[in-house]
């Protein structure tokens, strides 16, 4: 590295390493510091755009440090994020879940930073492990499984993101980690794009989301909330932006969730879901590429960053004092937990778009740029599930945690109350964040990669639709709520094919497999062994008596012909020996002179 | 001070659905003043409240998919996945 740059990723990663050794009084500055200094090191990047970090490996040329526009802002949200999380979860005393956390936000901002492939596939791995353990930290069966199912999808992703960008190597010579030709792709274009997409929960590529983030421990679901799907949308971003595909798999990624939301039981998992609808979002606006709509991208990320984790910082704060996360076991919670309703409402109302919050200032510029590129439908599908979404975050989730029946258990009630100073510090950095953007414009637009792109969410029509939207769904929602209340169901979804796919493979393998194996050795047994021992026993007889009886009746024969010679030859009479010898010469030396 | 403020709002519950209506009503007259020049198609402009009636429906549209999903075999046991 030059003596000017300092990847952030390192910081994390040496922090994450140092941190089992720091303890007792200096543990918590110490987790305070280490994102700290990972955010300032961002900012510090950020006022000096530029190439770093260049290294020659083998023959290849790795780029650790590319800074520019793009990833500034997405730099920038992740170390605040890491900050937030971090915060949020200075109670936990188990380090390994912080050194799992901070990988994990390493991994994502060196995915952020690198300029090749390699380079980012080291860090994109960096990231699923990592991550990885944030589920298995929760330590149950439940947490056990879902951690299994989330590192073999994000394994196949990898191994696809590492196909599609070995073959362009191996057609173009080219590692580096730029826009690729959308307009003719290739199919290393399709198989780099279904990698990124994996981890951005497009359908049918999405199911990992909901499972893992609802496993997690509250700490874990706050982090992955953030880092997986915006990271792969920054990715989209810098390589598949334009590709149409994305328009389409963008809406209907937005409407899938939404309808899941809807009917979800489980908090997290409703948070989950919304995750999706909202990155739908998001990669509808790569796929129209207008340099609005990658503005609204970048936008809708770094608000949904801060929203959704506010989101989850709430579910989490239920969860660690209840240890609950279905809404029929929870219910009319604001008596105890008041200070979490705020901030769930703050980030209910900022994921629904209303005025004066982060989501009204990023959603509306990806519904905007629809319009303008001509995609009426597109626009109208988004705004349908804006209304779906303040349905689903905004109304029914508050309502039924909050306010609508108290369906807690007596033990829940009394374990209900408002989270320790830390999480509260977190909700109300990320709360206060959610109104600041959406209050002051420049924050946020001023980042955005396009700058020379203005756009103005305040217009009146803007305005009077936007609250026309919320007010009506409100009403929908008032008219129509005991369709919404929930259940003790959960919705069956894509993973379920690889779920009973992997239960039908071990049936295979325990029943018809192991059967055939079974039957394979019985039949040996019954078979193969008794006719090798029989087959053995008459090679044995057969040796025994044929061929050491020939060996030996040749032994016998040569030396009975011996005997007889001995007798014949050999007498003990030197003159007839000589005889026989002089007798024996002559006729062979006449035989050679004659013949 | 939030619980004894939500609680003030409960019992005056029918007060407060009235003024929910209020808002609703003020918003829905407001949109018909504000200037649709920036309107992307001809019914926004034609069909007074039309944003209204779109997040009227969105939310039915929503709601109403999701129960038809739900009851079509996606919602079901929670033990499903267990041995």
């Amino acid at each position: 590295m030059t003596t000017s740059f300092i990847h952030p990723a390192f910081i994390m990663i040496l922090g994450a390493v140092l941190l089992p050794f720091v303890r007792g009084p200096f543990r918590k500055p110490f987790m305070f510091l280490v994102p700290l200094l990972t955010f300032i090191d961002v900012l510090y990047l950020s006022g000096h755009p530029g190439t770093y970090g260049v290294y020659q490996f083998m023959d290849w040329e790795l780029t650790f440090g590319r800074v520019d526009r793009l990833s500034m802002i997405f730099g920038f949200i992740m170390a605040l994020m890491a900050i937030i999380g971090t915060i949020y979860g200075m109670h936990v005393e188990d380090e390994w879940q912080h050194m799992a956390a901070w990988f994990y936000v390493a991994g994502s901002l060196g995915a952020i930073y690198a300029a090749d492939y390699i380079v980012l596939f080291l860090f994109w791995e960096m990231m699923a492990f990592a991550s990885t353990f944030l589920i298995w930290a929760r330590k149950d069966e439940e947490a056990l499984a879902a951690g299994y199912r989330y590192i073999l999808v994000h394994t196949f992703g990898g191994v696809i993101l590492l196909l599609g960008f070995v073959l362009r190597y191996q057609a173009t010579g080219d590692l580096s980690f730029v826009q690729l030709n959308v307009q003719s792709p290739e199919l290393y274009t399709w198989l780099i794009m279904i990698g990124l997409m994996l981890n951005a929960a497009v359908p049918p590529l999405h199911s990992w989301l909901p499972d893992a983030y609802s496993k997690a421990t509250a700490v874990g679901a706050v982090f992955m909330c953030a880092f997986t799907t915006k990271t792969a949308v920054y990715t989209l971003i810098r390589s598949c932006s334009g590709f149409d595909v994305l328009i389409y798999l963008g809406i209907i990624m937005a409407i899938y969730g939404i309808i899941y939301a809807i009917m979800e039981n489980d908090v997290r998992k409703l948070l989950g879901w919304e995750i999706v609808s909202q990155v739908g979002y998001m990669v509808t606006a790569v796929g129209i590429g207008s340099a609005l709509a990658v503005n609204g991208a970048c936008a809708h990320a770094f608000a949904h960053i801060l929203y959704k984790g506010l989101l989850f910082m709430g579910a989490g704060a239920i969860l660690h004092a209840t240890g609950k996360q279905k809404l029929t076991e929870l219910g009319g919670l604001y008596k105890k937990m008041p200070v979490t309703l705020v901030f769930m409402l703050i980030g209910g109302l900022a994921v629904s778009g209303l005025p004066l919050m982060s989501g009204f200032v990023s959603k509306s510029m990806i519904i905007t740029a629809a319009f303008e590129a001509h995609l009426l439908w597109a626009g109208f599908a988004l705004i349908l599930v804006s209304a779906g979404t303040f349905l689903a975050a905004g109304l029914r989730l508050p309502y039924l945690l909050f306010f609508s029946t108290n369906n807690c258990s007596e033990e829940t009630w009394e374990k209900a109350q408002d989270p320790s100073w830390n999480m509260t510090l977190a909700m109300a950095i990320g709360g206060f964040l959610c109104i600041f953007i959406g209050c002051y414009l420049p924050f946020l637009y001023n980042m955005l990669p396009n700058a020379e792109i203005a756009y103005h969410p305040y217009g009146g029509y803007h305005l009077s639709e936007t609250l026309q939207i919320m007010a009506f769904t409100g009403l929908g929602f008032f008219l129509l709520r005991k369709y919404v209340m929930p259940k003790n169901t959960i919705s069956l979804d894509l993973d379920w094919f690889y779920r009973k796919g992997g239960r039908a493979l071990l049936w295979t393998i325990k029943n018809p497999l192991q059967w055939f194996d079974n039957a394979v050795g019985k039949t040996y047994k019954v078979v193969g062994i008794s006719t090798l021992m029989t087959t053995s026993a008459f090679w044995s007889w057969f040796d025994w008596n044929v061929i050491d009886g020939i060996v030996d009746g040749i032994a016998r024969c040569v030396r009975a012909i011996g005997r007889r010679t001995a007798l014949v030859l050999q007498r003990g009479q030197i003159q007839q020996t000589i005889y026989y010898t002089v007798s024996f010469a002559a006729v062979i030396l006449i035989a050679y002179v004659w013949l | 001070m939030i619980v004894n403020f939500i609680d003030y709002l409960r019992d005056r519950l029918q007060a407060v659905i009235y003024c929910c209506y209020g808002v609703m009503t003020f918003i829905v007259i407001w949109s018909m003043s504000v200037d649709t020049s920036h309107a992307h198609t001809w019914a926004e402009k034609m069909i007074p409240g039309f944003w209204s009636l779109f997040g009227l429906c969105s939310c039915a549209i929503v709601i109403m998919v999701a129960r038809w999903f739900g009851k079509g075999g996606i919602m079901t046991r929670e033990d499903y996945y267990d041995n």
